[in-house]
């Protein structure tokens, strides 16, 4: 096969660039190692829109996040991914804390960050009534929002492939050839050229430059561990919750979720391991206690999972996006940490403009910006989901019971482009899963659904692809 | 809209025991709404025998439990629809439910009993440190893929929690040729069955590690391992303790919740230990007009106490239809030094009947006494040679002694060792 | 020799020790508090016996398997040679409640039943 740009990974950055690329008349191929898109840092993050005063002046980062959370809910809108502009507050518990936050807004303000304002302890209190007693004041930045990341990336994906590109799936980028025209890309067993590479390969960046020597990036895989508690108590927060920044990152949020659940995290360690996501009963015990400093009232009861996620931290701490020094037909978009998916529509656009400088593209008279709305029967009202039933009985079947999501639902999921193979997939498209028995009841009822439609066993049928199978033989 | 007298959310042994009973006290318009493709409930997948020795006095399976209550259904001609699932109960007792034939439902109901029962506590809800990797799931739904699906979920299983689901699929699995490495309890007593205990885990060499918990799972893709460590007198892991155990399947039988989102957002009142609905002697709830029975009221450790209490549940939705249920004077009760919860947490002083007082004690004792206390007065005291925390004792109040209450008065159950 | 067990005629548990003789023979039960302790200790020690619930292949079933358990119990000894048996065999659906499965297993004198329905697909 040859493609005009191979984008090198699904996440959030990698699907939004092939989106952009898709309304131009080239052969776009987005390649990932995984089952599905946003399995990599875009599946575990805090899921937040940020207003754009934590990134020093003049850096990408934060003309980019500026940028990219002005498109972001136009873009969720379009794409009919779950966005709200609930805003987020920098609590400050000393005087030293209040000067910071000062800085940050004046840091904002010049960054172009709109209606960033102080608030007393009067007005914080007023706006969040669980906040602490210790609180002394807050940054409030309205523009700031949360978003559902994967879907977010789901839909992008999905949307680039309606709109002609090609979705390639466990497909791990082992070799890269350049014959000085074009590039080779080889998993070891299976190959295809592209004229030109977008490697936005997350922690692995550095591995896939690497590959036609470019040894300049170096990444660092910093852990965030976090906590996801019951919608019963997601009234705690009803903005965004941060304490001071450190060198470390933006510290510990507590923040609602766009499905209404509270989410708490992350912690920030570097490790070695890029692959190595598992929680540290330490960290959780110590992001608890952290939050507690923000909302004193939280507690353990309502945790429903924990996880961890590892944020593409790279040691020239701004965002790395241009030709590689190796070769000007590769590009990378590498060191996409925080706010990096706030800053990944701008990214998207950003790598599009560069691209096009090169590559001699017109922009496509019938591109499609949207997705097929996804049914979402749980927001339904009974008449919408009378009529819904009417055209399709499978919306009146109730697979997942916490989250109260449809065989239908399932079945678009599978049948969407580039859709779900696996469980995980089937989980983060509809939520199915994702509530609070997590799969107890309705799991083994989507390894089913899954395994009639893909025509297969259901021993065949796998978590979250690779070896993650759920069963093993027959029992006899 | 469809009408009926009574609608039962769910069709398992709760279900079906309210409905004809029911139906055997006059009511005639019942409908049984149950999710599942079959009625019967959890039971379907519970294949080992243990069930019906106190309703039935014999040894039964749990589909052949749950058969018994299905022909009758059948024969009394009780209406019911499954692959059902209510979506809401209104204020007026109107439930919405969906299914694939009839679309929406909307039907009006004069009484609405709960019989939804209860689901396994997560993996979350413990917060266990590791990955995410296939290979952790609910005993209950490794029973599910084993019993129904035929298909072996792993073959080197470590099992946290020795409640009797766990010690069931413990010898489930052992039977399919599985290896279980070990059982792991939280606490420093299993709170399954002796006998599930010997037959499960002794028969088969199947250590018990009481005091013992998960404290990290293995693996990137499947299950590889899982570290577990034996925890101190606050149930928190001791340092230093900590034991590699290679397995592929985690099995978590770590309690029942019962299920009551419904009952939550119809405004019912719920009882934070029973996480079930506060209820009275017939299992009314706070809403009028609405039931509840089984484990979704409070969670049973035999299916022949569900059947019963379901029976009283179904008799109190008759009676409510047919105006038989008088305006209440009650009297509450109250578990106190030992006795975790009582249902049902409220009493008619004006009932015609004895009442039965079911509670649960929170640790295990020998030769201890049972003591009921009226307004602080000593009405009943009983020794009992052992309580434990699994198993569901009652006392009766006979109707001469309630007669004698007064309005709000307030009954305590406590132990004395 | 001596044998200790735990009693699971009742939910009490209680530990039961039994004395036997070289022959196997039970010569005096201790530490039970019932008579169905003393019958359970000496039907443990000398003939345990357990009732055995599985599955059996399903052709043509709406599932794949069918439970079943053995109509009285079988000697202990022999469960897992029981569970081997029980592999091999395959039922034509539909299987009714009840139904014998398998007649007199290992010459145990057992049959193994349906506990379920499974109505053809």
């Amino acid at each position: 096969m040859n493609y005009d740009v191979a984008v090198i990974g699904a996440g959030v950055v990698g699907s939004l660039i092939a989106r952009e690329l898709s309304r131009y008349n080239i052969k776009i191929a987005l390649v990932e190692k995984c089952s599905d898109m946003a399995m990599g840092t875009s599946k575990a993050n805090s899921a937040i829109v940020h207003a754009g005063f934590d990134a020093k002046p003049g850096t990408l980062k934060a003309k980019l996040n500026v940028k990219g959370t002005e498109l972001m809910p136009e873009l969720c809108k379009t794409l009919f991914v779950p966005f709200k502009p609930i805003g987020s507050l920098v609590v400050a518990f000393s005087d030293e804390e209040m000067e910071t936050i000062k800085e940050l807004l004046n840091r904002g303000v010049e960054n172009g960050v709109p209606g960033l304002e102080i608030y007393d302890k009067a007005k914080l209190r007023e706006e969040e009534p669980t906040i602490s007693d210790e609180a002394k004041g807050a940054l409030w930045a309205p523009s700031a929002g949360i978003v559902c990341p994967y879907e977010l990336t789901i839909a992008a994906a999905e949307n680039a492939v309606m709109n002609g590109a090609e979705f390639i799936r466990n497909f791990e980028v082992k070799k890269i050839d350049f014959n000085g025209k074009e590039f080779t890309i080889s998993n070891g067993e299976t190959s295809f050229n592209t004229k030109y590479v977008i490697n936005a390969a997350g922690v692995f960046c550095d591995e896939i430059a690497a590959l036609i020597g470019d040894n300049s990036i170096h990444t660092v895989p910093r852990k965030g561990e976090y906590m996801l508690c019951d919608k019963s108590i997601g009234y705690l927060a009803k903005h965004t919750i941060f304490q001071c920044p450190s060198k470390m990152g933006k510290g510990i949020l507590v923040t609602p979720t766009v499905d209404g659940n509270l989410l708490i995290g992350p912690s920030a360690l570097d490790i070695e391991d890029k692959t190595d996501v598992a929680t540290t009963s330490e960290a959780l015990a110590d992001i608890l206690e952290i939050a507690k400093k923000s909302v004193p009232c939280l507690n353990t009861r309502e945790v429903i999972t924990s996880f961890a996620g590892l944020r593409a931290h790279c040691d020239k701490d701004d965002f790395i996006i241009e030709p590689s020094e190796k070769n000007e037909q590769f590009i990378n978009a590498a060191g996409i940490e925080s706010p990096g998916l706030s800053s990944a529509p701008a990214i998207a656009v950003y790598v599009k403009d560069m691209l096009l400088e090169k590559l001699n593209a017109e922009e496509k008279a019938d591109f499609i910006p949207s997705r097929k709305e996804p049914v979402r029967f749980r927001h339904m009202s009974n008449e919408e989901r009378k009529a819904l039933i009417e055209k399709n009985p499978a919306y009146g079947r109730i697979i997942c019971r916490c989250e109260t999501i449809t065989e239908g639902e399932i079945l678009d999921a599978i049948h969407a482009p580039a859709g779900a193979r696996d469980v995980d997939g089937v989980k983060r498209r509809t939520r199915a899963g994702m509530g609070r028995c997590q799969g107890g009841f309705c799991g083994s009822k989507v390894v089913e659904i899954l395994a009639r439609e893909l025509g297969v066993e259901l021993n065949e049928i796998t978590k979250c692809g690779g070896s993650s199978k759920i069963l093993y033989e027959r029992t006899k | 809209m469809l009408n009926y007298d009574i609608v039962v959310i769910g069709g398992g042994p709760a279900g079906m025991a309210a409905a004809l009973k029911a139906k055997e006290c006059g009511v005639d318009s019942i409908l049984i709404l149950e999710r599942a493709e079959t009625l019967g409930g959890i039971l379907e997948q519970c294949i080992h025998t243990g069930f019906g020795l106190h309703y039935f006095g014999e040894e039964l399976s749990g589909p052949e439990y749950a058969d018994r209550f299905i022909q009758l259904v059948n024969e009394k001609k009780i209406e019911y629809k499954v692959d059902t699932m209510a979506l809401q109960i209104t204020e007026s007792n109107v439930v919405y439910a969906v299914n694939k034939e009839d679309g929406l439902l909307e039907i009006q109901a004069k009484a609405v009993i709960l019989a939804m029962g209860c689901r396994e506590r997560p993996r979350g809800a413990l917060n266990i440190a590791g990955t995410r990797a296939a290979g952790v799931m609910s005993a209950g739904t490794a029973q599910k893929y084993v019993n129904i699906d035929g298909y072996m979920p792993g073959k080197k299983v470590v099992i946290l929690g020795s409640g009797d689901i766990g010690l069931i699929m413990a010898r489930r699995m052992t039977l399919e040729g599985a290896e279980v490495k070990v059982v792991c309890e939280l606490m420093p007593y299993s709170s399954g069955l002796t006998r599930n205990i010997v037959q499960c885990l002794d028969d088969f060499g199947i250590p018990l590690r009481l005091s013992c918990t998960v404290v990290e799972i293995h693996g990137k893709d499947r299950v590889e391992g899982v570290t577990i460590a034996n925890v101190d007198e606050k149930l928190r892991p001791i340092k230093g303790t900590e034991q590699y155990i290679e397995c592929d399947t985690l099995l978590l039988s770590v309690g029942l919740i019962p299920e009551n989102e419904l009952t939550r957002e119809v405004g019912i009142e719920l009882d934070p230990v029973t996480k079930g609905a506060v209820v009275d002697e017939f299992r009314e709830t706070s809403h009028k007009g609405v039931f509840a029975c089984g484990n979704v009221l409070h969670v049973h450790d035999l299916v022949d106490y569900v059947t019963l209490e379901s029976q009283t549940a179904g008799e109190g939705a008759a009676k409510y239809v047919l105006g038989k249920k008088d305006a209440p004077e009650y009297i509450t009760t109250k578990g106190v030094n030992g006795v975790r919860y009582i249902v049902p947490q409220k009493v008619n002083i004006k009932n015609d009947d004895d009442v039965k007082l079911y509670f649960r004690v929170g640790q295990t004792y020998k030769n201890a006494k049972v003591v009921v206390k009226y307004n602080g007065n000593e009405i009943i005291s009983k020794k009992r040679p052992r309580l434990a925390p699994g198993e569901m004792e009652n006392v009766v109040i006979k109707n001469d002694i309630l007669k004698s209450f007064a309005a709000d008065g307030v009954i305590e159950i406590s132990v004395e060792a | 020799m001596q044998k200790n067990i735990i009693c699971v005629s009742c939910p009490m548990g209680c530990g039961i020790t039994v004395e036997l003789n070289d022959n196997g023979e039970v010569v005096s039960v201790s530490g039970n508090t019932c008579k169905r302790g003393d019958a359970y200790a000496r039907t443990e020690c000398t003939n345990p016996v357990r009732s055995l619930a599985t599955t059996v292949k399903v052709d043509g079933g709406i599932h794949n398997v069918v439970p079943c358990k053995s109509a009285g119990p079988i000697p202990k000894a022999r469960m897992m040679d029981c569970m081997n048996e029980i592999a091999k065999a395959e039922v034509k659906a539909p299987v009714i409640l009840g139904d014998i499965l398998i007649e007199n297993i290992l010459g145990t004198g057992i049959n193994i039943v349906a506990t379920n329905h499974c109505p053809a697909k």
